[in-house]
C-alpha cells in the first residue's frame, strides 16, 4: 500500500469528531431558524414543527448509525433528517413544495422520506412509525442482516396502544430495533404528568423486557455514548432497547402555537441547558475549538442553508399532470406476471 | 381435452395458495393471530406451520396495528408478507396503519416506498356472529386510494388471487367472506394465478344485469336461476376486484342489458352499491330503461337471532324482487 501523507501532528480525531457533531447541531438549529423565517413569508406553509432545543438527540442517535440501518422518525423530523444525511436542498426544496424535494412536493414538512439514507420517513401519527420499524427490524432478522433500525417518537406516543404493542412486539421476536423517545416533556400542550400515571417512559419500556434507559438529551456526548451502547448490543443480538432522552422544544409546539401551557420562566430555564452552546464552550473551554473556528463553522452553515433556499426557490413545481402519479406504482400485477 | 380436475373446498384452495407462494418466494411468509399452532381462526393454515416453521407461518399477539404496521415495514424492507386479520371488524384496530401508512406511503414519499404487502380478512355476515363480527366495510376500504381490493368469491379466485395480489408492487386487501369457506367443488388440479383486473360474467343473460361481488355472488346467482325459470334472462357479473372498479365489464353488461340490479352486502348509505349505482348512472344514464336497484344490508348492526339476521341481509327473494321491479312487472 502506497504511503499515505499522516494527518498533521496537531489532529485530533475525538476533536474532529466533536466538531462535526457541532456541525451537525448547528445545521439543524439553523436551518430550524431558517424555516420560520421563511413560514413568515409564507414560502413554507401547512403545519411547521421545528425541533431547536433538541438538536443533541438526532445528532447523538445518528452518529453511530450505519449507511444501510434504517430510520423512522416522527412530524418533527427535520433535525433527524438532516442528521442522517438528507441534502438539505432536497429537503428545503420539500419545504417549498418543490419537485426536487426529498418527497417531491407531496410530503412537505411532516413527511420528508429519503431511500437513498434509508430514511423511512416523518409519519405524522403520533406513535403509527413504532410498527413500521417493528417491520423493518422483523425484515432484518428473517433476512439475517446485522441491521438496526432506529425509531425516533416522543413521549406522547407513550400513550398510545401502538407504543405498546410495538415494544411487546419487538421484545417477543427479539427485534432490532432502538426505540428513541424524544421525552421533550409536552405533548403538544399537555404535559407528562398531565398525561401519564407514571412519567418513567424507561421503566415503563423495561417492563417489556428490553434494556431502557434515561439521558440527558441535552448534552450530545451522553446521547451519542448511550446510543452506542444500544446499537452495538442490538447489532450482535442484544435484541430492542429503548433510550428515553430527556429534552426540551425550545419553541412551541408548531407556528400555531400560541404556547399557552409552559410556564414562561421554565422555557428561560430550560434555555440555559442548550444543547448547541453547551458543547460549543465545553470544546471551547478545554481548547478543542477555537472562537475563528465556530465563526467559520457558522459561516459554513449558513451558506449552505443560502444555497438551499436558493436552491428551493428556483426548483420547479411538480407538473399538475401527475397529481395522481405514485398513488400507484407505475407497474400493475398482470405486467409483473 | 378437459383438464384434470380435483376436488376442493374454498379454504383448502385459499391454504395451498399460502403453501404455493411459501414455496415460491421465500421472501413470503404469513403472519396473524392464531395462523401457526392453532392453524387459523376459519382452519385457512392448518399444517402450514408443521411445513413451514414458526418463522413464516408467524403467530402474533392480539395487536393489529403493530402486526399490520409491522407487515408493512417487512414489506418495505424486502419481504412480502401475507398478513391475516380474524375479521374485518377487528381491522378496524388496524385501521391507522392499512389507511395512513400503507395506502399513502408512497405517494407522501414520492414515489420512494412502495409497500407489497397482502391483507387478508374474513367479511361478512350470515353465522349468528352478532354485531362485531359480521360486517362487510370491505366498500370502506374501497374508498381509499393506494389499496387494491380484491373479494374471490370462486374456488379459482381463492386459488388464484393470493399469488398475483403478491405479485403487486402495492397493498392489496384480500376479502374472504365467512360464508365460503366450506364452498365445496371441483377446479383444474393445475389452477393458478388469475387476474386481478377484470369482472368475471358468471352467468350471461340478456334482460338485466345482477351486479355483485363476494360472499352474494352465491345467492345472485340462485336468483338468476329462479329469474330464469319466470322467463327473464339475467346476466350476472361479479365484481372480483372493487378497486379498482372494472367499468368496462359491468357498464357494458348494462349498456346491453338496460337494467342493473346491485347485490351489496354492505350498508346502503354511502355504500359501495351507491358508488356503482352512481357511475352507471354517469356513464350508462341513456341506456338505462329503469331506475338502478340495489339490494344491500338492512341499517342495523348485524343481530344475533337468525330470523332477524337473515331479515337483515339480501336474500334471494329480495334479489328476484328488484330485478321484478326493473322490468317493471310484479314478482
Amino acid at each position: 500500500m502506497a504511503a499515505r501523507r499522516r494527518t498533521p501532528a496537531k489532529a485530533d480525531p475525538a476533536a474532529e469528531h466533536e466538531r462535526e457533531l457541532l456541525r451537525t447541531m448547528l445545521r439543524i438549529r439553523r436551518f430550524e431558524e431558517a424555516c420560520a423565517e421563511l413560514y413568515s413569508a409564507t414560502k413554507i406553509r401547512g403545519f411547521l414543527h421545528l425541533y431547536v432545543g433538541e438538536e443533541a438527540v438526532a445528532t447523538g442517535v445518528m452518529s453511530v448509525l450505519e449507511p444501510d440501518d434504517a430510520v423512522v422518525s416522527t412530524y418533527r423530523e427535520h433535525g433527524h433528517a438532516l442528521a442522517r444525511g438528507v441534502p438539505m436542498d432536497a429537503l428545503m426544496a420539500e419545504m417549498f413544495g418543490r419537485q426536487t424535494g426529498c418527497s417531491r412536493g407531496r410530503g412537505g414538512s411532516m413527511h420528508l422520506f429519503h431511500a437513498d439514507t434509508r430514511f423511512v420517513g416523518g409519519n405524522a401519527i403520533v406513535g403509527g412509525g413504532l410498527p413500521l420499524a417493528v417491520g423493518l427490524g422483523l425484515a432484518d432478522h428473517l433476512a439475517g442482516r446485522p441491521r438496526v433500525t432506529a425509531c425516533f417518537f416522543g413521549e406522547g406516543a407513550a400513550a398510545e396502544g401502538e407504543f405498546h404493542e410495538s415494544l411487546n412486539l419487538a421484545a417477543l421476536w427479539h427485534l432490532p430495533v432502538l426505540f428513541v423517545c424524544e421525552n421533550n416533556r409536552y405533548a403538544m400542550g399537555t404535559s407528562l404528568a398531565h398525561e401519564h400515571a407514571r412519567t418513567d417512559i424507561a421503566l415503563r419500556a423495561s417492563s417489556y423486557g428490553m434494556a431502557a434507559w434515561a439521558v440527558d438529551g441535552m448534552d450530545v456526548r451522553a446521547v451519542e455514548e448511550s446510543a452506542r451502547q444500544a446499537v452495538e448490543a442490538i447489532r450482535h443480538g442484544g435484541g430492542p432497547h429503548f433510550l428515553e432522552v430527556r429534552t426540551y422544544r425550545f419553541r412551541a409546539h408548531s407556528m400555531y402555537d400560541p404556547d399557552r401551557y409552559r410556564p414562561k420562566a421554565e422555557v428561560a430555564e430550560e434555555k440555559t441547558h442548550d444543547p448547541v452552546t453547551a458543547l460549543a464552550e465545553l470544546m471551547t473551554s478545554e481548547g478543542r475549538l477555537t472562537d475563528r473556528q465556530l465563526a467559520t463553522l457558522e459561516k459554513e452553515v449558513a451558506a449552505e442553508i443560502a444555497a438551499a433556499v436558493e436552491h428551493a426557490e428556483q426548483a420547479p413545481l411538480e407538473p399538475v399532470e401527475d397529481l395522481t402519479r405514485f398513488v400507484h406504482s407505475d407497474r400493475t400485477p398482470a405486467e409483473v406476471t | 381435452m378437459t383438464a384434470t380436475m380435483v376436488k376442493t373446498t374454498y379454504r383448502e384452495a385459499l391454504r395451498e395458495a399460502i403453501r404455493e407462494a411459501l414455496q415460491r418466494d421465500e421472501r413470503v411468509f404469513l403472519m396473524g393471530e392464531d395462523v401457526g399452532a392453532y392453524g387459523g381462526c376459519f382452519g385457512v393454515s392448518l399444517g402450514l406451520l408443521e411445513d413451514f416453521g414458526p418463522e413464516r407461518i408467524r403467530d402474533t399477539p392480539l395487536s393489529e396495528s403493530a402486526f399490520v404496521g409491522a407487515g408493512i415495514g417487512a414489506a418495505i424492507g424486502g419481504l412480502r408478507p401475507i398478513v391475516e386479520v380474524m375479521t374485518v371488524n377487528f381491522s378496524l384496530l388496524a385501521l391507522d396503519q392499512i389507511m395512513n401508512t400503507a395506502a399513502s406511503l408512497q405517494h407522501m414519499s414520492g414515489g420512494q416506498y412502495a409497500v407489497p404487502l397482502v391483507i387478508r380478512m374474513t367479511t361478512g355476515a350470515g353465522r349468528q356472529l352478532a354485531a362485531q363480527h359480521s360486517h362487510s366495510l370491505e366498500g370502506w376500504y374501497a374508498h381509499i386510494p393506494g389499496l387494491r381490493i380484491v373479494t374471490p368469491a370462486t374456488l379459482e379466485d381463492a386459488r388464484g388471487m393470493l399469488w398475483t395480489a403478491l405479485e403487486d408492487p402495492d397493498p392489496v386487501l384480500v376479502f374472504e367472506h365467512g360464508s365460503l369457506y366450506n364452498l365445496a367443488g371441483e377446479i383444474a388440479a393445475d389452477a393458478g394465478p388469475v387476474d386481478l383486473d377484470h369482472a368475471a360474467v358468471r352467468r350471461p343473460g340478456d334482460d338485466l344485469t345482477l351486479i355483485t361481488y363476494g360472499g352474494t355472488l352465491g345467492r345472485t346467482l340462485e336468483a338468476a336461476e329462479e329469474l330464469a325459470g319466470a322467463g327473464v334472462s339475467a346476466e350476472v357479473v361479479d365484481l372480483r376486484t372493487l378497486r379498482p372498479l372494472d367499468d368496462a365489464t359491468y357498464l357494458g353488461s348494462v349498456t346491453r342489458t338496460h337494467r342493473a340490479v346491485i347485490v351489496d352486502e354492505g350498508w346502503r348509505s354511502g355504500s359501495l352499491s351507491a358508488e356503482l349505482s352512481a357511475r352507471i348512472t354517469e356513464q350508462a344514464f341513456y341506456d338505462l330503461d329503469a331506475p338502478v336497484e340495489r339490494v344491500c344490508t338492512e341499517e342495523v348492526p348485524i343481530p344475533y337471532a337468525q330470523h332477524l339476521e337473515e331479515e337483515a341481509l339480501p336474500q334471494v327473494r329480495d334479489i328476484v324482487a328488484a330485478a321484478h321491479r326493473t322490468l317493471g312487472e310484479q314478482p
